[in-house]
């Protein structure tokens, strides 16, 4: 390998990190925005014009406040929790292609981090180490409620995780790859899997609400119930950092469903362009599909109740599984067909 | 019985159909009422740069009144105190000397006026039982503060200077219903 390709790997990986954080705080700002809009509110506008200091304000209260440990929790798990929340929410980033290749003083350059053979299966991976970040957070903080919203959050999260990996597996199998990327090259133009599996993406949404912990699957945190959830002990930047990454989860899963359902970089018209404007114009179609999917998340969030427990787990196990299995099924039957195999 | 108004629903227990237990279409539903309030208009006044316009018989701090020559009103009759639900005023009366006809408009005047605004209910009886015209609630807001003893209202926040008369020609209006 040489140094060309890992300087360039670099300044893409700082790019992408920048710019996930920047998205997450605006995101928080949106949110606030969003819910005001819904509610025949204002929201925040008093910090900078339109309150788009907001996040900054927001960022140096959180550094300010008081970082407090509670003296009868495990210390490092303590720590460790919100970290590894951050962390796999961050780390998924590194396989989203986020456009079309780009051409810099001659040489080429891809707009991902890696090009993995198993990229979904990566992310399907990544998702399932998340959980420990709110687990560790939550068995670390000594307290009844934040336990109970942790084992929630667990709970939940492998219920989802099941019927998310079928119709993940019902995308691959129409694809034919695991890599994110020609699973998004396979949609050129306007040839998008929604238009093939709107059951599939159904699910899909349903289950990537639950696994973000968004409304309303928000039950490891409902404030209602167990004030807080999982981080009920936490305070200062350890809080935000587990808030934070609800954001930054929040735009990957937004990325992964405009990849695997809504064409990732792909619009309509695209083979009228090429080289660099082909692949500006991508990573704007890109970001227009992710900001989009991150306003219905807010949208859903406002305008639906929270789950209970039970619904929770009886939508999980027993409607969405089965649908997402028949789903493979019937794709599946598809498929051989096209293929001649009858 | 025919109900009132015409707002009433029957409930049934009668199980979902199919399509209810999709619950979709009713998220879809839901989903676009939350979006038309997007393009609704908002009813937030942003307080400290608008201020909303208070009805002609708003109730708000009181003021001690002086006359056309910048006399006090206040005699200190107490009947004010009297009158006071919530036992807000307190008062100490005085008697005018030589020299101060200028200051007060009768022999009596009040050497000390306190109203405790936490024990206001802003009521108006105050004003309603002063045979002198003396006390009346105006349209100012008593501002918030940091500790109790500030809502302690002396002379000198009440009686209105002189240099700054306050309009309280909307209350004389309203407070004379009763008499003739």
């Amino acid at each position: 390998m040489d140094s060309g390709l890992i300087i360039e790997k670099l300044i893409l990986v700082g790019i992408i990190f920048t710019i996930s954080l920047l998205i997450a705080m605006y995101a928080t700002y949106f949110e606030r925005k969003v819910a005001a809009w819904f509610q025949d509110r204002i929201g925040p506008d008093r910090a900078g014009p339109f309150g788009i200091l907001q996040p900054l304000a927001d960022g140096v209260k959180m550094f300010m406040k008081e970082d407090f440990i509670p003296s009868n929790s495990d210390k490092w798990l303590f720590i460790l929790g919100p970290g590894i929340s951050m962390f796999t929410s961050l780390i998924t980033s590194a396989i989203i292609p986020w456009g079309e290749d780009l051409t810099i003083f001659g040489s080429s350059v891809a707009l991902q981090v890696a090009d993995f053979n198993i990229g979904i299966l990566f992310i399907m991976g990544v998702l399932s180490v998340g959980i420990y970040g709110i687990m560790i957070g939550g068995w670390a903080s000594n307290n009844k409620y934040s336990l109970f919203g942790a084992i929630r959050a667990s709970s939940q999260m492998i219920s989802y995780e099941l019927a998310m990996g079928v119709s993940v597996i019902t995308i691959v199998m129409m694809t034919g790859s695991l890599s994110l990327r020609d699973i998004v090259q396979d949609q050129h133009g306007m040839n998008w899997n929604i238009f093939y599996q709107p059951v599939c993406f159904i699910v899909f949404f349903v289950c990537a609400l639950a696994e973000t912990n968004r409304a309303p699957f928000d039950l490891p945190e409902c404030e209602s119930e167990l004030i807080g959830g999982y981080h009920t002990e936490y305070s200062s930047m350890k809080l935000g950092f587990f808030l934070f990454a609800e954001y930054v989860s929040m735009f990957i899963s937004s990325a992964i469903i405009a990849i695997l359902f809504f064409g990732g970089y792909n619009f309509p018209g695209m083979d009228y362009f090429s080289g660099n404007t082909l692949a500006i114009l991508s990573v704007v179609a890109f970001f227009s599909k992710i900001f989009f999917f991150i306003f219905v998340f807010m949208w859903i969030r406002w305008t639906l109740p929270r789950f209970r427990f039970d619904q929770l787990m009886h939508l999980g196990w027993k409607n969405l599984i089965p649908i997402a299995l028949i789903n493979l099924l019937i794709t599946g039957l598809v498929i051989a067909l096209n293929k001649g195999w009858f | 019985m025919q109900s009132l108004s015409n707002r009433k629903k029957v409930v049934s227990d009668k199980p979902m159909t199919f399509v209810e237990k999709l619950y979709l279409p009713a998220i879809a539903g839901g989903m676009w009422i939350t979006f038309k309030h997007l393009f609704r208009k908002n009813n937030t006044l942003k307080y400290p740069e608008e201020q909303r316009v208070f009805a002609p018989v708003y109730r708000g701090m009181h003021v001690l009144k002086r006359d056309e020559e910048g006399r006090e009103n206040c005699t200190a009759c107490g009947l004010c105190a009297v009158a006071c639900p919530a036992e807000a005023i307190t008062m100490e009366a005085a008697e005018r000397v030589k020299g101060e006809e200028g200051l007060y408009r009768e022999e009596k005047y009040a050497a000390t006026y306190d109203i405790n605004m936490l024990r206001c209910i802003f009521c108006g009886l105050c004003e309603e039982a002063c045979p002198k015209e003396a006390i009346f609630l105006t349209d100012r807001i008593v501002p918030s503060e940091f500790e109790r003893d500030e809502f302690l209202y002396g002379k000198d926040q009440l009686v209105e200077p002189m240099n700054a008369r306050i309009d309280v020609t909307k209350r004389q209006h309203t407070g004379q219903r009763g008499k003739k």
